[in-house]
C-alpha cells in the first residue's frame, strides 16, 4: 500500500514537472517558430543589481526596452551578489533555469556552458559584437559567443585625499616601497592605511594577484590559467613580496573578520567613512560606498592610482587586474528577444545610464567619455591603456580551482608565510 | 540549540512502527468475519493516518538521503552528467583534509560547551523564574526574546557588536577591562569561542523555557509533602525536583546535541567559518566546499558524514537514555 502510494506521488511530481517545463520552455520556442515580432514572450533576467542607484536604472532600461519590444516582457529579479553566485548552478541544473543570467565569462562561463544551458548566440550577436572590442572575448567558450558584457571592471587603489592631504602626501605611490612609507606616514598620523575585507576571501585575493601579475610576464600568467597550473617560481615570488608587504602591518586592525562590502563595517564602508585611507578594489567601489555613508561628497573625496610597481618584477607596471559583468541567455530564452535585451544594454544610450550609477566601465567604449566620478575617469584611462589585462585569477580559472585559490589566498592572510605553498599548490588540489 | 522538535526524535526511535499491528483487547472473542472487518477498518484508518506522513517521509527524507548517498561516490560538478565514478574516494579527502577534521573538532568543543555550559545555566534561571516574584513574568519574556530573533538578526547585530571598537570593547574599557579586550572574530584562537557565547545567547532562552514547562508538571504536592517533612530548599531540589525534571533534561540534551552537530547560520553570518576555518563548523565546511567551490559530490559526502554523526548520536541515545522515557509512547502499540 505504501508502496503504491509512493509510486503514484512519484509519477504526480514528474507530471507537474513536465508541465511545469513545458511552460517555462513554451515561451522561448513558440516565439522563434512564430513571428518573432508579435508573440507573448517573457524574459526572466537574474542579477546582482539589488541596491540603488543601479537597481533603478535597470527597471528604467526595462521600461525603455520594452516600449520598444512590445511583445516583450521582462521580469527583473534582483539578488544579492553572494547569494546570486550560490544559486546559479542548482539553477543551471533544474528544470527551470532563468532566461537571462549575469556571469563574468572566462573559465567560470565554459563551467556553466558543460550544463547545456547556456544558449549559444553567436548567430544573434555576430553582426554587431566585434563594436565591443577585445574584452568581450572573455566572454567566448570554444570559439562561441555564449554571453555579452554590459560593463567592465578594472582593480586599483581607491584613497581619500582629504586623509592622505592630513598624512601630508603629495603623489600617489609607484612603487611598493613608495607605498610602505606612506603607510608609515598614514600611521603617524593615527590614521589606518589600508582597508582589507578578508572574510569574503575575494579581496584577499586580489593582493595576491596583483603581486603575481607584476612578478610574471603577460605569457606566464595567460598560460597559469589555461593550464590550471601556479607552479612557475615568480608565484612563489609573489607570495614573499605579498609577505614582506603584509609584515609592514598595512591593514585595519581586525582586517580578518572584516566584511568586503554590503554592510557599513566592511571595508568599503570604512573608506567611505574615513576609517582607513585606500583599499584595493575594483571600480564599484564609488557606487558600493556611496550607500554606506552619508557622506555627500565621498565622490569628490576618492582617488585612484593603479598597483604600483614591483621592483625588479618581470611583468608590465601598467598591467591591471580586471574583468566584467556579462549576461548570458539559457536555452530557456525566447531568441531573438534575449540577444536583443543584451545587445541593448551595450547601446551608448543604456551604457550611459549603467555607468551614471557607478556600476563601472562601459562595455561600449563608444561610452567612455560618459564617466562622472573623477576618479573612475582616471581608472579607465589605465584600463585602456594597459598592455593587457588579466582577468581576475578565480574567474579565470575553472570553478572549483578558482575558488580553491580564493580560499587558501584568505587562508594564508590569517598566518602568512614567504613561501606561499599553500596558495600555489590549491589549483592543483582536488 | 536547535529548532527542531522532540517529534523528530521519536521518528526513528527503535520499533516506533514494529508493533502497531497487533490486535487490540477483545478482538480474540469476537467471530473471524468481525475480526476480518475489524482488521480491515483498521489498516484503512492507518493508511489514512500514516500514509500522507509516510510518503512525506520516504520523499523528502530517506530519499534525498539515499540519492545523496549515491552522488558522493561520483566526482561531479554539479552540471555534467554523473560519470565519474569514484568510490569513497570523497570521504578519504575529506577525513584527510585538515580543515575538514577541524571542522569536526570545533563542531564537537561547541557541543560539549553547549552542555556543559549551557545546561546548568539554563536549570539555574529556570529554577529562579519557576518562584513567585514581582517582574516575574517581564524577566521570562526578556530571557526568551532571544530565542525568537531570526539567527540572521543575531549574527548581524553580534559582528557589530563585537566589531574592534564596537559596543563591547567600549563597554568593557568603560568597565575598567580595556586590559582583556580582544579581536573577538579576527583572532584565530578566540573566534570559537566567541562564536559560541552568541549562540549560547541565542539559545539559553530554549533551554530555560524547555526546564520550565517540565518544572510545572511536577506535582505541588510532593513538595509540600517534603516541607512538612522538614527538608531544606535544597534537599526538594536535589531530591524532588531534579529527579522529577529528568525526562525533560535528557530531551534538551538529544535536541541541543543534534543542533549542534548542525549549527550553521549565525557561524555562517558571523564568520564564514574563519578567519582560515578557525571557526568552521562540519556544516559551514560542507557549505563552503559544496556551493561556493560547487564541489557537489564532495559537498554531499560531508553531508552524509554529518548525517552518519546525527544518526549514531541518535541511536545510541535513544537506546540507552531515552528508551525509559518515551516507553509506552512509542516502544508498545497504542489504542
Amino acid at each position: 500500500m505504501h508502496r503504491k502510494r509512493v509510486v503514484l506521488g512519484v509519477a504526480v511530481a514528474a507530471a507537474a514537472a513536465t508541465v511545469l517545463a513545458a511552460c517555462s520552455s513554451s515561451g522561448g520556442s513558440s516565439s522563434t517558430s512564430t513571428n518573432s515580432s508579435t508573440a507573448k514572450v517573457t524574459l526572466s533576467w537574474w542579477n546582482n543589481a539589488n541596491t540603488q542607484p543601479l537597481l533603478g536604472v535597470f527597471q528604467n532600461v526595462i521600461k525603455q526596452f520594452e516600449a520598444a519590444h512590445p511583445n516583450v516582457t521582462i521580469q527583473n529579479v534582483p539578488m544579492q551578489n553572494e547569494l546570486f553566485k550560490t544559486k546559479i548552478t542548482p539553477a543551471l541544473r533544474g528544470n527551470a533555469p532563468p532566461d537571462i543570467y549575469q556571469q563574468w565569462g572566462s573559465g567560470q562561463q565554459a563551467t556553466q556552458v558543460q550544463s547545456g544551458k547556456v544558449a549559444d548566440i553567436s548567430s544573434e550577436v555576430s553582426s554587431w559584437i566585434s563594436s565591443l572590442g577585445t574584452p568581450a572575448t572573455e566572454w567566448q567558450t570554444n570559439g562561441k559567443w555564449y554571453g555579452v558584457p554590459y560593463d567592465l571592471h578594472v582593480v586599483g587603489f581607491w584613497y581619500r585625499k582629504d586623509l592622505f592631504q592630513q598624512a601630508g602626501i603629495t603623489a600617489a605611490p609607484t612603487t611598493i616601497p613608495q607605498l610602505e612609507s606612506d603607510d608609515a606616514k598614514l600611521r603617524a598620523h593615527g590614521i589606518q592605511p589600508i582597508g582589507l575585507g578578508s572574510k569574503d576571501g575575494w579581496p584577499d585575493a586580489f593582493w595576491w594577484e596583483y603581486f603575481a601579475i607584476r612578478e610574471c610576464s603577460q605569457s606566464t600568467i595567460t598560460s597559469a590559467m589555461s593550464s590550471v597550473n601556479l607552479s612557475a617560481a615568480c608565484f612563489t615570488k609573489a607570495s614573499a613580496d605579498l609577505d614582506a608587504f603584509v609584515k609592514t602591518n598595512p591593514f585595519q586592525t581586525g582586517f580578518l573578520a572584516t566584511p568586503a562590502q554590503s554592510v557599513p563595517n566592511s571595508s568599503v564602508g570604512m573608506l567611505a567613512n574615513g576609517k582607513v585611507a585606500m583599499e584595493l578594489q575594483g571600480d564599484w567601489e564609488p557606487a558600493a560606498g556611496s550607500g554606506l555613508t552619508s557622506d555627500k561628497n565621498f565622490d569628490d573625496q576618492l582617488g585612484w592610482f593603479p598597483f604600483p610597481a614591483v621592483p625588479g618584477g618581470a611583468g608590465d607596471p601598467k598591467a591591471v587586474l580586471g574583468g566584467g559583468d556579462g549576461y548570458s541567455c539559457t536555452t530557456a530564452a525566447a531568441e531573438p528577444a534575449c540577444a536583443q535585451f543584451l545587445q541593448f544594454l551595450t547601446t551608448p544610450a543604456v551604457e550611459k545610464q549603467i555607468i551614471g550609477a557607478g556600476a563601472g566601465l562601459p562595455a561600449n567604449p563608444a561610452a567612455n567619455g560618459d564617466l562622472s566620478v573623477p576618479a573612475e575617469k582616471d581608472a579607465a584611462a589605465a584600463n585602456s591603456a594597459a598592455p593587457y589585462i588579466a582577468e581576475y585569477f578565480d574567474t579565470a580559472l575553472p570553478t572549483t580551482p578558482g575558488q580553491n585559490l580564493d580560499n587558501a589566498v584568505a587562508k594564508w592572510f590569517a598566518s602568512p608565510d614567504a613561501s606561499g605553498s599553500g596558495i600555489t599548490s590549491s589549483v592543483t588540489t582536488p | 540549540m536547535t529548532r527542531s522538535t522532540a517529534a523528530d526524535a521519536g521518528l526513528t526511535g527503535p520499533g516506533a512502527a514494529d508493533d502497531i499491528a497487533v490486535p487490540g483487547p477483545g478482538a480474540v472473542r469476537r467471530g473471524g468475519r468481525y475480526r476480518r472487518r475489524r482488521k480491515l477498518r483498521k489498516g484503512t484508518e492507518l493508511t489514512i493516518l500514516l500514509g500522507p506522513g509516510l510518503v512525506l517521509f520516504l520523499g523528502f527524507v530517506l530519499a534525498p538521503i539515499a540519492i545523496g548517498a549515491y552522488y558522493s561516490l561520483y566526482n561531479w560538478d554539479g552540471l555534467g552528467p554523473l560519470t565519474n565514478f569514484t568510490g569513497l574516494h570523497n570521504y578519504k579527502i575529506a577525513f584527510n583534509d585538515p580543515a575538514f577534521v577541524s571542522a569536526i573538532e570545533h563542531t564537537l568543543i561547541l557541543t560539549g560547551l553547549s552542555l556543559a555550559i549551557q545546561g546548568p545555566i539554563a536549570l539555574g534561571i529556570a529554577l529562579l523564574l519557576n518562584r513567585k516574584f514581582p517582574g516575574r513574568t517581564a524577566m521570562r519574556l526578556v530571557i526568551f526574546a532571544p530565542y525568537v530573533l531570526p539567527p540572521a538578526v543575531t549574527a548581524v547585530m553580534w559582528s557589530l557588536l563585537l566589531q574592534p571598537g564596537g559596543l563591547v570593547d567600549q563597554v568593557m574599557k568603560a568597565a575598567g577591562l580595556g586590559g582583556l579586550v580582544q579581536l573577538w572574530l579576527a583572532n584565530l584562537h578566540i573566534v570559537l569561542y566567541s562564536v559560541f557565547a552568541v549562540l549560547t545567547w541565542q539559545y539559553l532562552g530554549f533551554g530555560i523555557i524547555l526546564l520550565l514547562a517540565g518544572l510545572q508538571g511536577i506535582p505541588a504536592e510532593l513538595k509540600e509533602a517534603a516541607a512538612i517533612d522538614g527538608a531544606t530548599a535544597w534537599q526538594t531540589t536535589r531530591q524532588i525536583t531534579l529527579p522529577l525534571l529528568g525526562p525533560t533534561i535528557r530531551i534538551w540534551v538529544f535536541i541541543t546535541v543534534i543542533g549542534s552537530l548542525q549549527v550553521f547560520d549565525v557561524i555562517w553570518l558571523m564568520t564564514q567559518g574563519g578567519p582560515a576555518g578557525a571557526s568552521d563548523s562540519m556544516a559551514t565546511y560542507m557549505y563552503r566546499t559544496g556551493f561556493q567551490n560547487e564541489a557537489f559530490s564532495y559537498g554531499t559526502a560531508i553531508a552524509i558524514i554529518m548525517f552518519l554523526f546525527c544518526f549514531a548520536f541518535a541511536l545510541v541515545y535513544q537506546r540507552f537514555a531515552l528508551r525509559r522515557d518515551t516507553r509506552g509512547a512509542l516502544t508498545r502499540a497504542v489504542g
